[in-house]
């Protein structure tokens, strides 16, 4: 056996190959440099796998923080199968979900469309529809919408000139929901400037090509924007989908905490947080976040299945 | 049409400003945007209406966010440059393994991290809040930068080699430097979403002197009793000043940024 430190290269290594070391030897240089660069996010992935099996682990365990945690095995997946307000929270979480998530990409797109005909001050334009998307999720909006929605708000006052007699969306549970769907549909701006992005690259001689041979603008929509811009409309879609699943401030700050009214805005997440962070339950919210994370998943997946026959690649 | 829609979409942002003017009786029963009774007094008053004034707010917000933007910049553009433009063993497997991270939703994650978190001792303090933005832990804009660098010519990296740089050199003084509009996306970005951010400060931070201005503002509905509406609406328009700044400052690296990670 030949000894490493006679060919040169550092102790402990042993150059079987003695023409291939000198190669070898700048392969381990490169490995090195790169793994020096990515050395914080290899730290950075201890706290993620770690935690990620950790979580799987606690979702079979009873868990309070103080004592040791105790294995149930599925007790808590049983539990949770009993829980009315997981399936309330559920529930919430999944129309508001499906309802907001199709109706902004909808609005995204149509006045992105709009948007790229070619008008004057379109940076304007543009800038007045993406400023809510970047204020969308802060504390200081929910709150404002609860106050515009509120009783005695402003909407109410406006539909008062028509003479309708508002709702009281924030307190009554038939309408609380309605008002955060509203305000998800108020952030539609960043999906719009990746559908404009998008736009701006399906080149206009298809649309001069197909306005020749006659084609209405709804055909030309059909027949063109939609297949070209399918990759994006998938992004988008998958992209809404992951973070409506996971809406938290809006049901926190509307409700105060609790949900209400009546369990109306009691939003998975929130719900995950109360049973982890106000009563403790950390294996029963571990066993939560498992569960959103098999429907999330489950519905990404479901998404990429059908993209096959939707969306439509160019190369 | 675009107009109409554009007023919609403005008019609960002007009103906040306006309620901000008014007198708290008059927020909800003078409807005009423009004030009948002026109250410039919800200013300084809704600055000291908490058990702190807003300058410990606004100094902490402040703080969490210069040193989550350097934590991002430093660790991702490092992280990038190696999934970018330096081949080693795994490299293809750790980027999927990156690009994975970047769809896995954090609550999964929430509980073992608060754990360790607390077995730290580091309940009440920023570390929770920062130490993850200084080990890359936003795959987002890793790959935000990977795809800046990879449309800078390979040539580069070839003539710093020739001149003896080595990798590092070469990052710091060839890639860096023209990786500016990536770096200043980034800063945005961060910016707006570590102000904006709640659930972190609020799980990990307890006592009140360290809270940031979210957490601030979510007490005016806790002492709703008072309904001090112009100045709670007064705050909320300062805590959204920078992020409006921000973005009209930063506008174009927004629009950019957004459009090229939806794009490829």
């Amino acid at each position: 056996m030949t000894s490493g430190t006679t060919t040169g290269l550092p102790a402990g290594v042993v150059a079987r190959d003695v023409p291939a070391a000198p190669r070898r030897r700048a392969k381990r240089r490169k490995d090195r440099a790169g793994y020096l660069f990515l050395l914080p996010w290899f730290i950075g992935m201890l706290f993620t796998v770690i935690p990620f099996f950790a979580s799987l682990y606690l979702a079979f365990t009873d868990y309070n923080l103080l004592n040791a945690p105790q294995w149930i095995g599925l007790g808590n997946f049983r539990e949770m199968l009993d829980d009315p307000l997981l399936r309330q929270s559920l529930k919430v979480t999944f129309i508001y979900t499906f309802v907001s998530v199709p109706l902004s990409l909808v609005v995204a797109l149509g006045v992105a469309m709009m948007l790229n005909q070619g008008i004057k001050g379109l940076p304007v334009y543009r800038a007045v529809f993406y400023l809510p998307s970047l204020l969308g999720g802060s504390v200081a909006i929910v709150l404002l919408w609860k106050y515009i929605f509120g009783f005695d708000g402003i909407v109410n006052g406006f539909l008062g000139w028509f003479g309708i007699d508002g709702p009281g969306w924030t307190t009554d549970p038939d309408y609380a929901l309605t008002t955060l769907i509203i305000l998800h549909i108020w952030t539609f701006g960043s999906p719009m400037v990746i559908f404009l992005a998008g736009l701006r690259q399906i080149p206009t001689m298809y649309y001069e090509a197909a306005a020749v041979d006659g084609a209405s603008r709804w055909r030309q929509f059909r027949s063109i924007t939609l297949p070209l811009l399918s990759p994006i409309i998938f992004f988008n879609l998958i992209q809404s989908l992951i973070s409506s699943f996971q809406t938290f401030t809006q049901g926190f700050i509307m409700s105060g905490g609790t949900g209400g009214p009546a369990d109306s805005t009691i939003f998975y997440n929130l719900y995950l947080y109360q049973q982890g962070f106000s009563q403790f339950h950390m294996g029963y919210a571990s066993a939560m976040a498992w569960v959103l994370l098999v429907i999330i998943a489950a519905f990404t997946a479901l998404n990429f299945l059908a993209a096959k026959y939707w969306v439509f690649y160019d190369n | 049409m675009l107009c109409v829609l554009g007023a919609v979409m403005m008019y609960p942002l002007l009103w906040m400003v306006s309620s901000s003017l008014k007198p708290s009786r008059d927020v909800f029963t003078d409807l005009s945007l423009w004030p009948s009774n002026w109250d410039l007094g919800n200013y300084p008053d809704g600055w000291t209406a908490l058990e702190h004034p807003f300058t410990v707010y606004f100094v902490n917000s402040l703080v969490i966010v210069v040193l989550s933007i350097i934590g991002n910049l430093v660790s991702c553009s490092l992280a990038a440059y190696g999934f970018a433009r330096l081949n080693f063993t795994g490299r293809k497997l750790f980027f999927a393994l990156m690009l994975g991270t970047m769809m896995l939703p954090g609550h999964v994650l929430l509980v073992p991290q608060y754990i360790v978190f607390a077995k730290l001792d580091w309940i009440n303090t920023y570390y929770p809040l920062l130490v993850p933005n200084f080990l890359a832990t936003n795959a987002f804009y890793i790959f935000l930068m990977v795809q800046f660098m990879r449309s800078l010519p390979s040539e580069l990296d070839d003539a710093a080699r020739m001149d003896g740089c080595g990798p590092f050199r070469t990052f710091w003084s060839v890639i860096m430097p023209l990786c500016m509009p990536a770096f200043a996306t980034t800063a945005i970005f961060t910016f707006i979403s570590v102000w904006n951010e709640f659930f972190g400060p609020l799980i990990y931070l307890t006592d009140s002197e360290l809270y940031t201005v979210p957490l601030a503002l979510r007490q005016f509905i806790d002492s709703e009793g008072q309904s001090q509406w112009g100045q709670m609406f007064a705050m909320s328009f300062l805590s959204l000043a920078p992020v409006i700044g921000f973005f009209i400052a930063g506008q174009k690296y927004l629009v950019k940024g957004i459009a090229t990670t939806g794009l490829k």
